[in-house]
């Protein structure tokens, strides 16, 4: 007898607009407050502590207009937010400060969300959507000097850049960025030639979200459909078809592969949150707790597996957090 | 005829002359039947022969030349066999060179394609007779882009001058395009916006054909112009005739180079790995199975039988309908979504509570526009206009054709109301018709010009049927609802929805002048009242709608857009189908018999083919309208 899904362990309220991105930051040592950063519709970046479960910072550096990613650089100290105002701004949170300290202008008008990778100490390289509708830029920060351009042939209709998702093998390997487009492929792109190495036709709607195995080579992709695509990377950085998943109802917001690759969890329109195994993509779950679309899952970094959690923002305002599949 | 070749010097001139003599007495046939073989084979390959056939035909009288050269030009088989036969006739001889560029081509318009192929290739052969070529070309296209003669002239003689053009277009080369490339440009853009101006579908077709063929020629590189339109035999004919041997495109080529050179970053393996997923099955590690014990079985899943499809709840009440429709929640997209669909089976469900509402409901969905991309909106909306305005039909139609002449509505709108109308009577008066409409209201996705007359096909071919089988009716007497026999719901409210519509066309308001440019809405509107008529037979008010109907057609009867007259003439078959006899003859007599002069000078001198017919038709409808009566004996 299979138990019945489990119940949010908490949800956190007060945010007044539907949340578009989640980050955790609890990786940090004893004394240190776990913290989750969500950014909302209203342009609100909110810092709650997750001890308390209230907000413990408001930070308004997007003019009021949606944030849709927030991430931070090595700590909780500084923080990175992508905002619908066509910018990139860089926090400095350390000591109570709550200050933007850098921006960049991006002039990308979609809902691209930009992606990082560390490559060095204090150095990271930024995958955003460029202006120009096919491309994608790779910069570096903090000197926001620009590393290369990634615009596909002329004439191969990508359509925008939907996700991005910059990763390396190892410490001393060549970048490459993976990119989900607007007509349903994924290319491999090689950062460093700023040449693409490989392309998937994954979908026949738009790429909405992607994550990647790097130790696995393997790949998931969802959109606006009712499957779930599996890819992976093979030796000869091709990427090719591994498995599709198809879905109860149609519409992927979010995909996350939890930091130990063992499960990975999908935000679908459907206001449900699923779990499934990333071995054999078993379904696992479905957390069944929004009453509107949910836009973004994250998992916690938490040092300690047990304390792992699993947070999901939604359209209805809420953010549940969950404790699943924890004990493993 | 024989001659002996070999240094005679002899004068063919008395050929030439037996020749003209034959052909203007109408027997080109048979003299060129036999002479323009015999000629092909002698001129082949032989100059003296050549030049013979030529003086042969330049001796001919120029009183007979027309006819020797009109003979000549449908009588060769090929353009190639033509010039040799004619040489630079048409160079040298004026009246030869008026009837091959001016009258053949502007003045007459039966010829075949082939004739056409024929006498334009032959212009296209030489250099001496190429600037008559691009004259010719020129003529053409200042006719094919005068308004007034797109207004006036017939269809036959319009879809004649196209082909034409687009002959001449395929035989030109580069640096004539270039240089009258101008031209091209400018004639193409008036022509196109009077053939849009049309109302009969089949010119606009052939506006935009004729169009994307020029735009296609002037504009090697670059976009052309596109239109969106239904492929037929007859666009596609138009469209064959482009294209000549040596074949002429450029166009598709030029990018497909470009995209190649220019692909520096290029994906070598995309090729590849496009084809692995078709092939690739999936990769299941079974092997892993046993060599690793498998992590995930410690993962126990949680039960999700609760995991169903979502589904939308769609509204059960009408009221719940309109307070979604009317977008006080404007934010839920899907409940409107199920609104629209849930729309006309509600309808037709609650009539009681319609009722209530149906003026309301009306006014929302005629201003009801396409929040999000549902399939069939158009369709969707239509219906359940109908549906709304049968079961509550007094107010309803109250409501609007008082819109229909009112101001701020799009013509997609008025129209909509017409097509409205229509159906909802249609329902009313034949309950068989009911759920099996077939009435193709709904616009096609790729929408730019608005639809064709589809409801005139449909209503034609309805009344082409009654004409066809109008004495049996007659005898059968009044039973035009033969198999169920319920009353006719159209009877109480059929003046409801003829009268309002017919009082105020000759009010224009600021923004809709249905004599004026809104000539289409009027044409719409004069075969609604057509079927409005037709289906009123038997009901009490149909003397005083025949009464009124025609009035507004003896006020209308010179309209200068064909669309409109083939209406007004439907509508005079409406009324003699539908008006019973004797009230036709007692209450109307004058009025019919002047009906009946129009009719006659409509079937002779219109020049709209459909128009003569529908004239003709209803000439006949009268005669048999009076000897039925007479036959009856009073």
């Amino acid at each position: 007898m299979a138990l019945p899904p489990p119940d949010p362990q908490f949800v956190l309220r007060g945010t007044s607009a539907s949340v578009h991105t989640l980050h955790f930051s609890c990786g940090g040592p004893e004394p240190d407050i776990p913290l989750l950063f969500s950014g909302s519709e209203n342009g609100f970046i909110h810092v709650w502590n997750l001890k308390t479960h209230r907000v413990d910072t408001a930070l308004d550096g997007h003019g009021r207009k949606s944030v849709y990613c927030v991430e931070t650089m090595g700590g909780k100290d500084r923080l990175l937010s992508q905002g619908r105002d066509q910018r990139i701004c860089l926090w400095d949170l350390a000591e109570g400060r709550t200050s933007v300290t850098d921006s960049v202008f991006t002039e990308h008008v979609g809902f691209c969300r930009c992606s990082l990778l560390k490559v060095a100490q204090g150095r990271w390289l930024m995958a955003m959507a460029a202006r120009s509708l096919e491309e994608v830029q790779i910069l570096e920060l903090p000197s926001k000097t620009s590393v290369c351009t990634l615009k596909p042939e002329v004439g191969a209709k990508l359509g925008m850049p939907m996700c991005l998702k910059l990763w390396q093998l190892n410490c001393d390997s060549q970048p490459v960025l993976l990119a989900g487009y607007e007509d349903g492929s994924v290319v491999l792109w090689n950062v460093s030639m700023g040449k693409a190495l490989s392309q998937l036709i994954c979908h026949q709607e738009p790429v909405m979200s992607l994550d990647f195995d790097v130790e696995k080579a393997k790949g998931i992709s969802g959109s606006s459909e009712k499957v779930l695509s599996i890819w992976s990377l093979n030796e000869q950085q091709n990427l090719q078809v591994y498995e599709t998943l198809e879905l109860v109802n149609a519409g992927i917001s979010d995909i996350t592969i939890r930091p130990d690759k063992k499960i990975l969890a999908t935000a679908g329109w459907d206001h449900r949150i699923r779990i499934f195994g990333w071995k054999k993509l078993k379904p696992l779950a479905v957390l069944d707790y929004h009453t509107a679309t949910a836009h973004c899952v994250s998992f916690s970094d938490h040092s300690n597996p047990r304390e792992r959690l699993l947070a999901a923002g939604s359209k209805d305002q809420r953010i549940s957090v969950w404790s699943i599949y924890a004990q493993t | 005829v024989c001659f002996i070749p070999g240094g005679l010097d002899c004068s063919i001139s008395f050929v030439s002359h037996v020749l003209g003599k034959v052909c203007v007495h109408g027997r080109q046939k048979e003299i060129l039947g036999v002479l323009v073989p015999h000629l092909m084979d002698l001129t082949k390959s032989d100059c003296i022969w050549q030049r013979i056939c030529w003086r042969l035909v330049e001796c001919v009288p120029d009183r007979w030349m027309e006819a020797v050269v009109l003979g000549f030009v449908q009588r060769a088989p090929g353009a190639d066999v033509l010039s040799r036969l004619l040489g630079n006739l048409v160079v040298k001889n004026k009246k030869a060179q008026f009837v091959v560029t001016q009258k053949m081509l502007l003045l007459q318009y039966g010829h075949t394609t082939a004739v056409l192929q024929n006498l334009l290739g032959y212009l296209s052969l030489d250099s001496l007779r190429r600037s008559l070529l691009l004259r010719v070309l020129q003529e053409l296209l200042e006719t094919w882009s005068s308004s007034s003669a797109v207004k006036h002239s017939p269809a036959e003689q319009q879809l004649y001058i196209s082909k034409a053009i687009l002959i001449c277009l395929s035989h030109l080369k580069e640096p004539e395009i270039e240089s009258c490339r101008q031209e091209l440009l400018t004639s193409m853009m008036e022509g196109v916006k009077c053939h849009l101006d049309s109302s009969l579908p089949q010119l606009r077709r052939l506006g935009m054909v004729v169009a994307e063929s020029i735009s296609s020629k002037i504009n090697t590189e670059g976009p052309v112009l596109k239109f969106e339109y239904e492929e037929d035999d007859e666009t596609r004919e138009l469209k064959s005739l482009l294209v000549q041997t040596p074949p002429f495109c450029v166009v598709p080529s030029l990018p497909d180079d470009d995209r190649s050179e220019k692909a520096g970053a290029a994906l070598p393996l995309v090729p590849e790995s496009d084809e692995k997923p078709h092939t690739a099955a999936p990769v299941m590690p079974d092997e892993e199975l046993d060599a690793e014990l498998d992590s995930d079985d410690d993962l126990t899943p949680y039960d999700m039988s609760e995991d169903k499809e979502l589904k939308i709840k769609t509204p059960v009440y009408i009221r719940d309908c309109i307070e979604v429709l009317t977008g006080s929640r404007a934010e839920d997209v899907d409940e409107w979504e199920a609104a629209v669909k849930a729309l006309e089976s509600l309808v037709r469900k609650n009539p009681a509570a319609t009722r209530e509402v149906s003026v309301e409901l009306a006014k929302i969905l005629l201003h009801l526009e396409e929040k999000t991309c549902i399939e069939g909106f158009v369709e969707l909306r239509q219906r359940a206009q109908v549906a709304v305005l049968t079961t509550d039909p007094i107010p309803v139609a109250k409501y609007l054709t008082s819109q229909f002449y009112s101001l701020n509505y799009s013509l997609r709108q008025r129209m909509d109301i017409l097509d409205v109308l229509v159906l909802a009577a249609q329902e009313l008066s034949c309950p068989k018709f009911h759920g099996k409409t077939k009435h193709s209201g709904a616009q096609k996705p790729c929408i730019q010009l608005l639809p064709g007359s589809d409801s005139s096909k449909d209503w034609r071919r309805i009344v082409d049927e009654r004409i066809k089988s109008k004495t049996r009716r007659f005898d059968m007497g009044r039973s035009h609802v033969e198999l169920a026999s319920c009353p006719n719901k159209f009877n109480s409210v059929a003046g409801h929805f003829f009268f309002p519509l017919i009082q105020h066309f000759d009010r224009p308001l600021t923004t809709f002048d249905l004599l004026g440019e809104d000539h289409l809405v009027l044409g719409r509107l004069v075969h609604t009242l057509a079927i409005l008529m037709y289906l009123a037979v038997n009901t009490v008010a149909v003397t005083a709608m025949g009464k009124a109907l025609l009035e507004f057609v003896w006020a209308l009867r010179f309209h200068t857009d064909s669309y409109v007259r083939q209406g007004l003439l439907s509508c005079i078959s409406s009324l003699l189908l539908s008006v019973p006899a004797e009230r036709v003859l007692a209450d109307m007599t004058e009025e019919l018999l002047e009906t009946q002069s129009w009719l006659g000078d409509v079937m002779e001198k219109d020049p709209d083919a459909d128009c003569r017919r529908l004239a003709l038709q209803n000439l006949l409808l009268m005669e048999n309208l009076k000897k039925k009566l007479e036959a009856v004996p009073s």
